[in-house]
């Protein structure tokens, strides 16, 4: 695969997510009963990183929970082999939360989806914010996202690469080509 | 892209034996995630959505069915149970027959429990399901063994160098050669004990260290397993009387006064006390016999769920 764009770097995409950080604080109009959910697993880092930033902000500690959406996956039965299912983690129950899903790409929205479904499994939140660091576009389902760290049209045979110091060593976002 | 690490070979789980450190460490870091299902207010996940597995069980028991009935449950896989007692198995049917009865009723899974050692393997040569073996006979017992590592892993945070004593009935347990053949692929050291009549000849090749007294398998034991003395197998004469094994191999806890600090002590269950164990060490601070059997669920669930895509894939 080759790489045929940079299309975030390290300063660009920390300036993303603090303005997705105000976003998320204003839509919700303060943080009052907010709790920050990372989807595993990029959106574990970027979510841990908005919490952060509302926490600078608001100078008081923001509740960040993890959920692994693998067994709500709907391609489970046809693809083998079987991915590795890792704990879902959350801090307190969600019932009349209002709680900020946050993942690295929005595609096809079926990853959001599965995370709804996980999500209401734990309780009734009172409301559910997504929060992606990029859109791409190419929905197959009826979601949208509330807050954007960036909107870029893509083509199907492109592949987005979200690098994150956390996992893979440096913070960039690359639009690749198959 | 089927590495070795992240998908079990076989369509099957019929013994230890088979799998790889991998598979086995694959199907353990599975069942820490799944641990996580059974504390959540809504105990199930959609994985299994619309799957049949069928538990056969072709001899009595309630654990390692319940077990199993629960971790299906957990994954919303349909389930049917199926008992020797009351069943066409009765009317003289062979294992061969009843299976392929039903499996015309397409089954994606099917657990099997049978006196017989080798019934998983012939039903799995013959069959497209998944079969899991819940126990054949004097062979292997592989969920109970994954369960109990699970728990050593948990407790002490490794296998690998951790030394295992199992003590009591070795001749007639499945579970304990279950758990030879994966505590020695992890690099566990092994130790069995008891009455010479109930310790096979040669069970040293299997990679264990045999000793005949209670007080040198306690000794710098990280693990202590005590095994169910069989009363139904009463009267073989493989030692005087009951009363007696309490006093040779019951486990007591004076007797854990030589022990590690530390150790603990599990049991596959059912247990008797009075027997091999006394009640103040099955309800002491050593035991984690009950905490074998939340594991059990947790285990099979990985297990189940990490079969349950194979033979589907690529539909």
């Amino acid at each position: 695969m080759n790489v045929k764009k940079r299309l975030l770097d390290g300063a660009r995409m920390n300036r993303a997510i603090r303005r997705m950080a105000i976003e998320i604080v204003e839509r919700n109009r303060g943080i009052e009963d907010l709790i920050v959910v990372g989807i595993r697993s990029r959106g574990v880092p970027i979510g841990e990183r908005i919490a952060k930033e509302i926490e600078q902000m608001e100078s008081q500690p923001i509740p960040f929970g993890i959920l692994d959406i693998t067994l709500y996956r709907d391609d489970l039965t046809t693809i083998a082999p079987q991915p590795v299912v890792k704990p879902t983690k959350l801090p307190e129950p969600i019932d009349d939360k209002n709680v900020v899903l946050v993942d690295d790409v929005l595609y096809t929205g079926r990853t959001v989806r599965a995370a709804l479904d996980a999500l209401i499994d734990f309780g009734r939140p009172r409301s559910v914010m997504l929060a992606v660091l990029v859109d791409r576009g190419h929905r197959e389902l009826p979601i949208h996202a509330d807050v954007i760290g960036k909107t870029v049209p893509t083509d199907a045979n492109e592949v987005i690469k979200v690098k994150l110091t956390e996992t893979d060593g440096e913070d960039e976002v690359l639009i690749m080509e198959k | 892209m089927r590495t070795a690490n992240s998908a079990l070979r076989s369509k099957d789980l019929l013994g230890i034996e088979q799998l790889s450190p991998e598979d086995i460490t694959l199907i353990l870091d599975t069942a820490e995630g799944f641990k996580e299902v059974s504390e959540r207010p809504v105990k199930k996940v959609p994985a299994l959505r619309g799957q049949l597995v069928i538990n056969l069980f072709m001899e009595a028991s309630t654990r390692t069915r319940v077990s199993f009935e629960i971790a299906e449950k957990r994954l919303s896989a349909d389930t049917l149970n199926f008992a020797a007692s009351g069943s066409s198995v009765e009317k003289g049917e062979t294992l061969i027959d009843t299976a392929e009865n039903l499996m015309a009723m397409h089954p994606d899974m099917i657990v099997i429990r049978h006196k017989y050692p080798g019934a998983p393997k012939m039903l799995a040569e013959r069959l497209p399901a998944s079969i899991i073996n819940a126990g054949d006979g004097g062979h292997e017992h592989p969920t109970q063994a994954l369960l109990d590592a699970f728990t050593i892993r948990e407790r002490l945070g490794r296998l690998q160098g951790v030394n295992v004593s199992i003590i009591g009935d070795i001749a007639h347990s499945r579970v304990v050669r279950s758990n030879i053949h994966l505590l020695t692929k992890m690099k566990a050291n092994v130790t069995i004990a008891g009455p010479p009549t109930l310790i096979p000849m040669d069970i040293e090749r299997m990679g264990v260290r045999v000793v005949h007294s209670l007080q040198q398998a306690i000794q710098g034991a990280d693990v202590i397993m005590m095994l169910r003395i069989q009363l139904e197998r009463q009267g073989k004469l493989t030692f005087p009387s009951l009363r007696e094994y309490y006093n040779t191999f019951g486990l007591t806890p004076e007797r854990l006064r030589g022990a590690k600090e530390g150790v603990i002590v599990m049991h596959p269950g059912p247990m008797n006390r009075g027997v091999e164990i006394a009640s103040d060490v099955a309800d002491g601070p050593w035991s984690v016999i009950l905490e074998q059997v939340t594991n059990g669920v947790a285990v099979r669930m990985a297990v189940l769920y990490l079969l349950g895509g194979a033979h589907m894939g690529g539909e």
